[in-house]
């Protein structure tokens, strides 16, 4: 016993000496004697000392630095896109993790975006990306306290009308991938009416949405026409999950729909809620953000997504060079930006994928648009003119008018999505 | 071992008492092998330098004043809600309910903000919506409350049922005052005219909070160490019957602690709004007032004390966060260790509360 205690004490002499160590290092690296008593008078006393970086990079002080905040991390799949895209671009720059990029993950849509967007400032970010569309006011917040920052906000409204000359926004005219999917999925259902499995009068479709908004409601009309353009015959049911993220609603949401008669489903929620579901049910599945065939080998028929790299590759461009960046940037099929994931040929019906190249030759000849008002209607009659709310200014009222040349032009007037018309053939559950 | 009495292996006994000092060197040699498992692990599992993890979280916690500000705005809020559930802890009513009432409070400041913010002046928008902030925490510690003492109904479950309750009002009112339509988001309440926001001191809109937070622990102290309230909630604590007896309404004393520790989760509710956020969501509170409860039973309710272990959570929380961005790691890593380390602060209280015996060895004490 007498040595164990020996043992016992030298064991804690030397831990005592390693956490000493540790203390130590870890004060030098922030600001000086900066125990847990002083920090409070410190804060106060050096609220104007700029950030550490110059001293600590010594002549590095070329390397830009670049940060983006997420709403979740990589297991919501549309995070993951972003992230990927992300890191595929500061890799191509040379630039590494922890010391010339930033990813802050699991920010709300509240105080935490503002917090995580100054922190990235104070680590000498030039230029910082927000991927979720409720952080638009705590980015814009930032964006005026530090006006030397370059503050990029995907999926936001704001920018066009807040004047603000360092902020800006980004999205992707994603409602034409989303077509192009769409005719994978009315050829599915093509497949399934020849082979005998259903009959022309079950073509009906699901759609998981996670909000009633514009941007939910331009993907999946999008997604409908895309079908149709196909399959005349087809509808689509569609429910709402309110929330982005929800595993749980995303998958008792697509079951719902199978219960109900859909025999294909697609979504516009982040999570693999709705493919788990549909590969469990056997139900082929359009999936979004990017390929949800691992999860779903046996129902996964396509994915739209939009590619981020060429956005993040122009704006890092434009501050490297000095130049300034589109306050709004609509990334295309020529830019990359719209893209589709491989097509499991071992789902999808045959030809789709010849059928989605002409298509999208078509797009981008100018030939075919997607919300081409000879294709849709409202209430049986063809729209010739539509107001829409482009500058969200809060008051809710529609003031542009969107509908010209036969076609709905959708994120011409902003970035982002403001097509928000309820079609016919499309129905919302429940109501 | 051919005595006729079985030993148990190990039995435990209850520590009579442990002098203040020997407590905390427990306590600190815990956090300090904490500390060691955490480097053992992230050296297995990431690769990195246990001592750079240390380093990242201070960094994180307090590598630029702005920084500090933030890591203070936090400490404070969480803090605040902390010493609203002390006093219905103290009188051994568990009240689970600190997120839920502190989103009422939000609910509150919120609802005032948004309907009178043309009607009224600016300070009496702010008084308005700190009395509404202060009236939806108490009204949702006060149910069950009332229930708890007139049909003696489980205050653990009723009080934890009301968080989603409230959660599911701050979603509708969400939805109701969305912005743009479809949306399902407030955003910033006021943006272009500020009003209902609470003013900065000095451009620092954290500084009033962490005021508040310093008045409030004082104030919290005070109130339950000194005054007769406090008595009677010890009491009512420790034995109800006793209480009875000794001519102490209970009634009254849970219903009337319980509208306190609600009114100040929704004080804390009001701060996010009207302080820092100027928004309202369903995770705005963010789980505070489950924390709450740790901070509160670590420090034993002493509100000093309290400001110790808040301290060392926020110091983990967002130590955390540092280490997942600056180590690109999910933030899972950071919770990881933050649990490592909690179960050793947690695990302590067990050393300190009871002695081990181990049948060999002859009574020698383990700790």
């Amino acid at each position: 016993m007498k040595n164990f205690k020996k043992v016992l004490a030298l064991l804690l002499a030397a831990i005592f000496v390693v956490g000493i160590l540790a203390a130590c290092s870890g004060n030098g690296g922030g600001q000086q004697g900066g125990g847990e008593q002083g920090s409070e008078e410190q804060g106060g006393g050096e609220q104007q000392t700029t950030p550490e970086e110059g001293g600590e990079q010594g002549g590095a002080e070329t390397t830009l630095k670049v940060g983006l905040i997420c709403l979740h991390d990589e297991n919501s799949t549309y995070d993951l896109n972003f992230i990927n895209a992300f890191k595929q671009v500061c890799s191509e720059l040379g630039l590494v993790e922890g010391e010339s990029y930033f990813i802050k993950v699991n920010k709300g849509e509240n105080e935490e975006c503002y917090q995580a967007a100054c922190e990235l400032v104070d680590s000498g970010c030039s230029i910082i990306f927000a991927d979720s569309f409720g952080h638009e006011d705590y980015m814009l917040q930032a964006a005026i306290e530090n006006p030397d920052v370059q503050f990029c906000h995907a999926t936001g409204t704001k920018a066009h009308t807040e004047n603000v000359a360092n902020y800006h926004n980004a999205f992707a005219s994603i409602y034409e991938g989303r077509y192009l999917a769409g005719i994978a999925a009315g050829m599915k259902i093509n497949a399934m009416i020849e082979e005998g499995k259903i009959t022309p009068e079950q073509t009906k479709m699901g759609y998981v949405g996670a909000y009633p908004y514009a941007e939910v409601k331009s993907g999946y009309t999008s997604f409908y026409l895309g079908a149709k353009s196909v399959c005349p015959t087809v509808t689509m049911l569609v429910t709402f999950t309110n929330s982005w993220y929800d595993e749980t609603l995303e998958k008792t949401g697509a079951q719902t729909l199978i219960d109900q008669g859909c025999v294909l489903i697609s979504q516009h929620a982040d999570s693999m809620g709705a493919p788990t579901a549909c590969e469990a049910a056997g139900v082929p599945n359009v999936s979004y953000n990017g390929s949800t065939i691992s999860a779903a080998p046996n129902t996964f028929i396509v994915s739209s997504r939009i590619d981020w790299a060429p956005y993040y590759r122009y704006a890092i461009d434009c501050v490297k060079n000095g130049q300034p960046i589109d306050v709004d940037y609509v990334g295309t099929l020529e830019t990359g930006s719209v893209c589709l994931t491989e097509v499991n040929e071992a789902v999808a019906a045959p030809g789709t994928v010849e059928a989605i190249e002409a298509a999208k030759a078509e797009m981008q000849a100018g030939t075919l648009h997607v919300f081409d008002t000879a294709n849709f209607t409202k209430g049986g009659e063809t729209l010739t003119s539509y107001l829409a709310d482009v500058d969200d200014m809060g008051d809710f009222a529609p003031e542009t008018e969107v509908i010209s040349d036969g076609y709905f032009h959708e994120s011409e007037y902003r970035s982002a999505p403001y097509f928000d018309i309820d079609i016919d053939g499309i129905t919302i559950l429940g109501e | 071992m051919n005595s006729a009495v079985k030993v148990p292996l190990v039995h435990i006994t209850r520590r009579k008492n442990i002098v203040w000092y020997r407590a905390w060197i427990v306590r600190v040699v815990a956090v300090i092998m904490a500390l060691i498992l955490c480097g053992i692990v992230t050296m297995l599992l990431v690769g990195a330098n246990p001592i750079d993890v240390y380093k990242t979280m201070v960094v994180g916690n307090f590598g630029t004043a702005r920084k500090i500000w933030f890591m203070l705005q936090d400490l404070a809020i969480l803090l605040i809600i902390s010493l609203a559930l002390a006093p219905a802890f103290r009188m051994r009513f568990w009240n689970l309910g600190g997120d839920g009432q502190a989103l009422m409070g939000c609910l509150g400041a919120t609802t005032i903000m948004i309907l009178f913010r043309d009607s009224m002046p600016n300070w009496l928008l702010i008084i308005c919506m700190l009395l509404a902030a202060l009236f939806g925490g108490a009204l949702w510690a006060f149910i069950p409350a009332f229930f708890k003492s007139k049909w003696n109904t489980n205050e653990t479950l009723f009080t934890l049922m009301m968080n989603y309750v409230a959660t599911q009002l701050v979603a509708y009112f969400v939805v109701f005052w969305e912005n743009p339509k479809g949306s399902s988001k407030i955003g910033i309440i006021n943006q272009r005219t500020q009003l209902g926001w609470l003013p900065t001191i000095g451009g620092n809109k954290y500084i009033l909070i962490i005021i508040v937070a310093v008045l409030l622990t004082v104030g919290m102290f005070v109130y339950m160490r000194y005054s007769k309230h406090g008595y009677e909630i010890s009491v009512v604590g420790e034995s109800e019957p006793t209480a009875r007896y000794v001519g102490i309404k209970v009634r009254k004393v849970i219903i009337r602690t319980l509208i306190l520790s609600g009114a100040i989760c929704g004080l804390a509710g009001f701060l996010l709004v009207s302080g820092t956020d100027h928004t309202m969501t369903t995770t705005l509170v963010g789980g505070r007032g489950f924390t709450g409860v740790m901070v509160a039973w670590l420090a034993k309710f002493n509100p000093f004390f309290m400001v110790i272990t808040s301290f060392v959570l926020v110091f983990l929380g967002r130590g955390a966060s540092e280490i997942s961005t600056m180590f690109g790691l999910n933030d899972s890593f950071g919770a990881i260790l933050t649990g490592i380390i909690l179960f050793f602060i947690i695990g302590c209280e067990f050393f300190l509360n009871y002695e081990l015996h181990f049948r060999h060895g002859k009574n020698k004490e383990v700790q």
